[in-house]
């Protein structure tokens, strides 16, 4: 990169006369031209958008219509609904508060679990697969290429009363289980097996940089196979395994539809099906609005260190 | 590569480690094959992939389960009358609306995203690196959030857009834009500015360097990052779910969604996401291929190409 050049170059007054030009001398005025599409756009349909959201959530209701009212004007804007928000989160007979403890217990668990399958099976195709490299790779990017419902509506075949896991499980003696009637397992397993294909291949891409001469080294310097494991490797791939996870977590947690599939139940309800449900409900969607803005700002510091990590890692490939 | 060239190379060192090794000989070869890995890798990988290929065969099955086959027939694409795809309007439109949508995606983020990308790396000041950063918080940001911030933007500002088509495009493009932006602006980091200097001190206007040199060189990006929109349409939910409103602008995803967890789920269902899935793959092999024709002057890997229709 040569950052400092280039922006010599470009401090040269804008706007320019048409013309033969001069190397070095890049009017300001075309490349501003040529990002403003871009850049009108994601004003108007991604910064304008929050500031929407924002001004519905410190809006009020209009108790006619119950639709929600939004409060453009910073000076107008009100706290009623955090405060219902928060008292549904914390307060006494809050009924969000539950669903909260419930997502961040299976986002937890699915996450966990993901890593612990997807990390072994990365680290084989990137060390160890040799020639048949591109084979487990067509194997492993395959999933990613298939749609997230079709994957869903996969596992409800498979788990249906009459389905073939309860027949294998009945081989071995054990009863039909209901396993679509609201089993955390279920839905565990549906996030587990939705995101996956995500976290195996930052993983992979991560595992795949690592130079193997550094774990030659640990191993030449007398390591055993776990100790260089443990000691080179694992310290290695601390970066892919952050941001892999980051991957699956923020959207696990925006999550409505893998229960809605696997379960269907307000037994398995997380976060997600909360703000989906108040979108839909009259009278509500302001609190929709809250807690998705809530979510957000929780969610901002792993997202600023996602965009910087990757940042920096790309930048290190080059 | 390299990792494969080393593991090749390792199997003849393993042999010589072994005979010179001054150490007392270690009980295991410490170069061995990880059968246990590799083991564990074919598991995940059956678990991965078999539960797919069950699907698509209920798709073809002859009754009305999705559990037990009851025999093999087309009738939940084109033969029964009432809910095959074919003759279901709910399905087929479906299919139509998807197809639709990634279109309408990818004609109008790639050029917007490329646009951006090359003027974002060439224009260097404070208001370009804050829409970068804008940018690249509409990557990382959770799909549902991103959403819920389309919904109401439609439903209370910019009323005259209604929920239906035209939102899905808009929330679509905003939300797959950055692929481009990201992939391009990559790829002009490798290429660096050198063979754009050099068309102009041949001559070339800024216009002439960025269509006759600049582009040619971005092609694979731009290629790839088309192939990233377009799949990532055809599979996308969210947006879709939250923006649609009647039946007739629901794309496969939300139809599979509504349908199977309203209860009224059959082998139709199947039929429809196994043509999702073919879609897909047509996309993704053409990617593939398209990615290495563009590339093919170039010391450019096959693992490379996969990475890149990936988005790696």
């Amino acid at each position: 990169m040569t950052a400092g050049t280039r922006e010599a170059g470009q401090r040269q007054p804008a706007g320019q006369p048409t013309g033969p030009r001069r190397r070095g001398q890049p009017g300001r005025r075309f490349w501003v031209a040529l990002a403003a599409p871009g850049i009108i756009w994601l004003t108007l349909l991604f910064i304008v958008p929050f500031y929407a959201v924002i001004a519905i959530a410190a809006g009020q209701l209009n108790a006619i219509l119950r639709v929600p009212m939004a409060a453009w004007n910073p000076l107008d804007w009100t706290s009623g609904n955090v405060t219902t928000v928060i008292h549904e989160l914390f307060g006494a007979g809050a009924f969000v508060g539950p669903i909260l403890v419930r997502t961040l217990v299976y986002v937890a668990v699915a996450s966990v679990l993901s890593l612990l399958i997807a990390y072994p099976a990365a680290y084989f195709v990137a060390r160890f697969a040799g020639p048949r490299k591109g084979l487990f790779l067509v194997l492993l990017i395959a999933p990613f290429w298939i749609s997230y419902m079709m994957r869903m509506l996969a596992w409800i075949d498979l788990l249906q009363t009459n389905g073939y896991v309860n027949k294998v499980l009945g081989i071995v003696g054990i009863s039909p289980v209901n396993w679509l009637g609201g089993e955390p397992v279920t839905v565990i397993l549906g996030l587990v097996y939705g995101y996956i294909p995500y976290l195996i291949l930052v993983l992979f891409a991560g595992l795949d940089r690592i130079n193997p001469a550094l774990i030659e080294a640990g191993r030449d310097l007398g390591l055993g196979r776990a100790r260089t494991f443990m000691r080179v490797t694992l310290p290695l791939s601390r970066q892919p395994i952050l941001t892999g996870l980051l991957i699956t977590v923020l959207p696990m947690l925006g999550d409505y539809y893998t229960n809605q599939m696997l379960s269907g139940t307000s037994g398995t309800s997380m976060l997600g099906n909360v703000i989906e449900g108040q979108l839909e409900t009259p009278g509500l969607q302001a609190q929709g609005a809250v807690l998705s803005l809530l979510l957000l700002i929780v969610l901002l510091v792993p997202m600023i260190y996602y965009v910087i990590a990757t940042n920096r890692s790309s930048r290190e490939a080059m | 590569m390299s990792a494969a060239e080393v593991s090749a190379a390792a199997a003849p060192r393993s042999e010589t480690a072994a005979k010179t090794a001054r150490f007392p000989r270690p009980k295991r070869n410490p170069w061995r094959h990880p059968w246990f890995l590799e083991g564990f890798t074919w598991l995940y990988l059956i678990w991965s992939i078999v539960p797919i290929g069950i699907a698509v065969l209920f798709s073809f099955n002859s009754g009305k389960s999705q559990a037990v086959w009851q025999g093999f027939s087309l009738r939940w694409y084109v033969t029964d009358p009432l809910q095959s795809v074919l003759h279901n309007p709910t399905l087929h439109t479906a299919v139509l609306q998807t197809l639709l949508l990634s279109t309408y995606t990818t004609i109008i983020s790639v050029p917007l995203g490329v646009a951006f990308a090359i003027g974002i790396n060439r224009w260097r000041g404070a208001t370009s690196s804050t829409f970068n950063f804008v940018m690249i918080l509409s990557f990382v940001i959770p799909e549902l959030i991103f959403g819920v911030a389309m919904f109401f933007v439609f439903t209370v500002l910019f009323t005259q857009v209604q929920l239906g088509t035209l939102a899905e495009t808009l929330g679509l493009v905003t939300w797959n834009v950055s692929w481009p932006a990201i992939v391009v602006q990559a790829r002009l980091v490798t290429i660096g500015r050198q063979y754009e200097e050099a068309a102009a001190d041949l001559g070339a206007t800024r216009m002439q360097a960025i269509r006759r040199v600049l582009l040619p060189l971005l092609a694979p990006a731009i290629f790839a990052s088309a192939v990233l929109v377009f799949s990532g349409v055809i599979d996308d939910f969210v947006i879709v779910d939250l923006l649609s409103s009647t039946a007739a602008t629901q794309p496969m995803s939300v139809i599979i969604y509504s349908t199977q967890h309203g209860g009224n789920g059959g082998p139709a269902l199947n039929a429809l996401a196994t043509i999702m899935l073919l879609m897909s793959f047509v996309v993704a092999v053409a990617g593939y291929f398209g990615y290495r024709l563009l590339t093919r002057g170039e010391r450019s890997d096959r693992q490379e190409a996969m990475a890149s229709i990936a988005g790696l």
